[in-house]
């Protein structure tokens, strides 16, 4: 008798759906740049939010000490999420709720599509969610002749408009009102074709339409922010009341919600709804808070359904310096004060998830390799904004380092010529490897001050450093180093200087001249 | 106290200058200075562009260069150098697996200051007029950069030297704490962004009506000054450490000439 092995499957699963960057990100987010509206809308909102939060945020004495619990409570979570997960399960299906696991995308999509047909239903309506964005279910369900319908405010622009969210929070911040009126009016059945520009007009026209689908549905999709494993229990945070109304009218709920959602305990909650609304909205807390565990008779759905996701997120967690993206509760604060996000939108990353999270979490998920996902983790000057305003501590700066490593060691070997920038790193790595080496080319320093010429700045550099002389001059160069300068003081070059009288501040600056 | 100078290579290369200024307030306070001469480059643009084993003979070069003297401490001019040397540098010597050099990068980082730092928490300058005798009699502005602020948490400790320097105007920047948009490599990989941030840093520079930018490293001083020169400014940048170096008997200009008797010399 022979046997077969056949092993452990493939680890790690990489993400699909809506997760890659199609374009490269600079070229993305050269054409989003000129786009001036969209730069003063974004300006405008971006600037606003993150006022808001710093000032909710500035209340708590405790804010640090929160950050430091949140932390801790997502790090405790992934190192024992099969466990955990379990736990969950068991406490969802006792209380008379359904899971279904989902490797990829495309069996979250069939899982659901499978669940809402069993219902007899071509109609669902949807409460906003990440999840479900990122494994492109509502194109999905239309390809299967299903319409979604969004209920969120925002999330129905964008529906409406045929557009993509731009932000995982303000789905619509790349829109102002007018532009906004102008949608619904285009594209929104039975509206009042006297509609204004008014916030309140406008919200009213939205509230008119939906009403219609929420009375009218009978399944409801959702995601959720927090999954709490002791208890079974399922959490929305939201703030129009849309979400309360889809978990709660249709017959049949389906929630579609990534893995590491979860939550230890009902206690864990307490420090997630201070860090969530306060990151998120700079709210004290979100108008509406759902909670829901399994099926209760006769009130709300009955039946209840949950999809746990995997899509890239057990490849996340496999990489010991990026698996604390995973701590993401996609407050969005980190695209809310990142200066790159704030120029080029959301949109310029192509991921579902955009901004500095999106720019380690995407590539996380798919693998570095996947389209043009390895120019994401370069989106950004390192600033490090990103990292004081995660709620949760995520160091969003070192995961994108380690990620523009992962993306040069990929490459190493398989070109057939290096790079400009290969060249110039293989250049500097000489040069800075000793103080002879790099002394030795500073007496080149002469002759940049040559290319400079009367002017004394230089103006246009060929190639890589050509990006640099794009917008910016470089000065002359001195004649000579700083090296030069202080063998020719101190002749011996490691010798010390000499000490002056503290009170003779002349001698040595007179000597610089 | 034995201070051991790390110039960075762009201060060592372009502006040889605040590395004097460096050595003029150290020993204005009657410290002696030390070059370590084999010094070149933290190597934090090798690791910010995700090339981690081109960095490590660079990280290893310091760390021999700076084991090499006797000091007490080391000092930079720079806050992102000095972020590289305390936080890059052991991650880099762990990434090549050698444990013996993350301990010895360990122990240089911890002798390692900004020079904002040394001056404040070591050396006890609070007053530069009056301790450095600093005098500058012009109206500046102040960015303060990305890496001293956020991974050094340098605080006020710069503006603070500023503010205290004699003659001096110091107007507030506004959206002072937002990136200049230099970022290493991010500013020619991603030169159009890069230049949209660097647009509103120079427009908000602008708008204080002063005379110059200063700030505490050199090379968003480069980029905020390449951007004003483009721009046909005649506003300049100018390093903290060549402000504070400044005194009424050899004042500095506002391009970082050292003036003596009215005359402008390099």
């Amino acid at each position: 008798m022979s046997t077969t092995y056949l092993g452990m499957p493939a680890l790690p699963v990489f993400g699909q759906g809506n997760l890659n960057a199609t374009e490269p990100f600079p070229s993305a987010a050269k054409r989003e740049l000129g786009n001036s509206q969209l730069r003063a809308n974004l300006g405008h909102a971006t600037h606003t939010i993150r006022d808001k939060r710093l000032r909710v945020v500035g209340e708590l004495p405790d804010w640090e000490d929160l950050r430091s619990a949140g932390s801790a409570t997502k790090q405790s979570v992934m190192a024992r999420l099969p466990e955990l997960l379990e736990q969950f399960e068991q406490n969802f299906t006792a209380r008379g709720g359904v899971i279904h696991w989902a490797r990829d995308a495309a069996e979250a999509n069939e899982i659901v599509r499978d669940l809402i047909r069993e219902q007899g239903a071509d109609e669902v309506v949807k409460v906003k969610s990440m999840a479900t964005q990122e494994i492109g279910l509502n194109e999905y369900l239309e390809e299967q002749g299903i319409a979604a319908f969004e209920t969120d405010l925002a999330e129905l622009i964008v529906q409406l408009d045929h557009d993509k969210p731009s932000h995982i929070l303000v789905p619509a911040i790349h829109k102002n009102r007018t532009q906004v009126r102008d949608i619904f009016l285009r594209e929104m059945p039975g509206v009042d074709p006297d509609l204004t520009d008014n916030p309140a007009k406008l919200a009213e026209a939205a509230r008119a339409h939906l009403r219609r689908k929420f009375l009218s549905a009978k399944v409801a999709i959702s995601g959720a922010n927090f999954a709490i494993a002791d208890a079974g229990t399922l959490a929305v945070v939201e703030s129009e009341g849309n979400g309360r109304m889809c978990l709660t009218l249709p017959e049949t709920l389906i929630t579609v919600m990534g893995v590491e959602k979860l939550l230890p305990s009902w206690q864990d909650l307490e420090v997630f709804m201070q860090l969530l609304p306060r990151s998120s909205t700079g709210e004290r807390m979100n108008p509406y808070t759902s909670l829901w565990t399994g099926v209760t008779e006769g009130d709300g759905p009955q039946n209840v359904h949950l999809v746990l996701l995997d899509n890239g997120r057990s490849a996340a967690l496999a990489d010991e310096m990026g698996r604390s993206a995973l701590h993401c509760i996609r407050c969005s604060a980190c695209m809310n004060v990142c200066p790159v996000y704030e120029r080029t939108g959301g949109h310029a990353y192509g991921s579902t998830y955009p901004g500095p999270i999106g720019a380690i979490l995407s590539p996380l998920m798919t693998g570095i390799t996947s389209e043009e996902n390895n120019s994401l983790p370069y989106a950004s000057s390192l600033c490090g904004a990103c990292y004081d305003a995660c709620p949760v501590k995520i160091n969003i700066p070192e995961i994108l380092v380690h990620l523009r490593a992962e993306d040069v060691d990929s490459k190493r070997g398989k070109k057939k010529l290096p790079s400009q920038m290969d060249l110039m790193m293989k250049g500097a790595s000489w040069a800075f490897s000793s103080g002879k080496h790099l002394g030795l080319l500073e007496k080149g320093l002469p002759l940049g001050r040559i290319a400079a010429g009367r002017r004394k700045k230089i103006t246009k550099l060929p190639g890589l450093v050509g990006g640099w002389t794009q917008s910016r001059d470089i000065p002359a160069p001195p004649a000579a180093s700083f090296r030069d300068w202080w063998a020719k003081e101190h002749g011996d070059p490691a010798a010390g200087s000499a000490p002056t009288d503290s009170t003779n501040t002349t001698t040595n600056t007179g000597e610089r001249a | 106290m034995r201070i051991a100078l790390f110039a960075t290579c762009i201060v060592d290369a372009m502006y040889p200058r605040t590395a004097r200024a460096t050595v003029a307030i150290l020993e204005r306070l009657g410290h002696e200075v030390v070059f370590p001469a084999g010094q070149a480059c933290c190597g934090q643009m090798h690791v910010n562009s995700g090339y981690l084993p081109e960095a490590v003979p660079v990280v290893r070069n310091h760390v021999e260069a700076f084991e090499s003297q006797d000091y007490d401490v080391a000092v930079a001019p720079s806050g992102s150098c000095v972020a590289s040397v305390k936080h890059q540098h052991a991650m880099v010597a762990r990434s090549c697996g050698d444990a013996a050099l993350e301990v010895r990068a360990n122990a240089v980082g911890a002798k390692t200051y900004e020079l904002s730092e040394l001056l404040t928490d070591v050396l006890g300058v609070t007053n530069a007029a009056e301790q450095l005798g600093s005098w500058f009699p012009h109206n500046v502005t102040y960015h303060p950069s990305c890496h001293g602020m956020r991974l050094l948490r340098l605080g006020d400790r710069q503006l603070n030297l500023l503010q205290s320097v004699g003659g001096i105007t110091v107007q507030p920047l506004p959206q002072a704490d937002q990136c200049c948009g230099f970022g290493g490599t991010f500013s020619m990989k991603n030169a159009d962004v890069s230049t949209a941030m660097l647009e509103d840093k120079t427009a908000s520079i602008l708008a204080t009506g002063a005379e110059l930018c200063s700030g505490g490293d050199a090379s968003c001083l480069l980029h905020i000054g390449g951007g004003l020169s483009r721009e046909g400014s005649s506003v300049t940048t100018l390093h903290l450490a060549d402000i504070l170096a400044s005194t009424r008997e050899n004042p500095v200009s506002v391009t970082g000439d050292v003036l003596v008797s009215g005359k402008a010399s390099r």
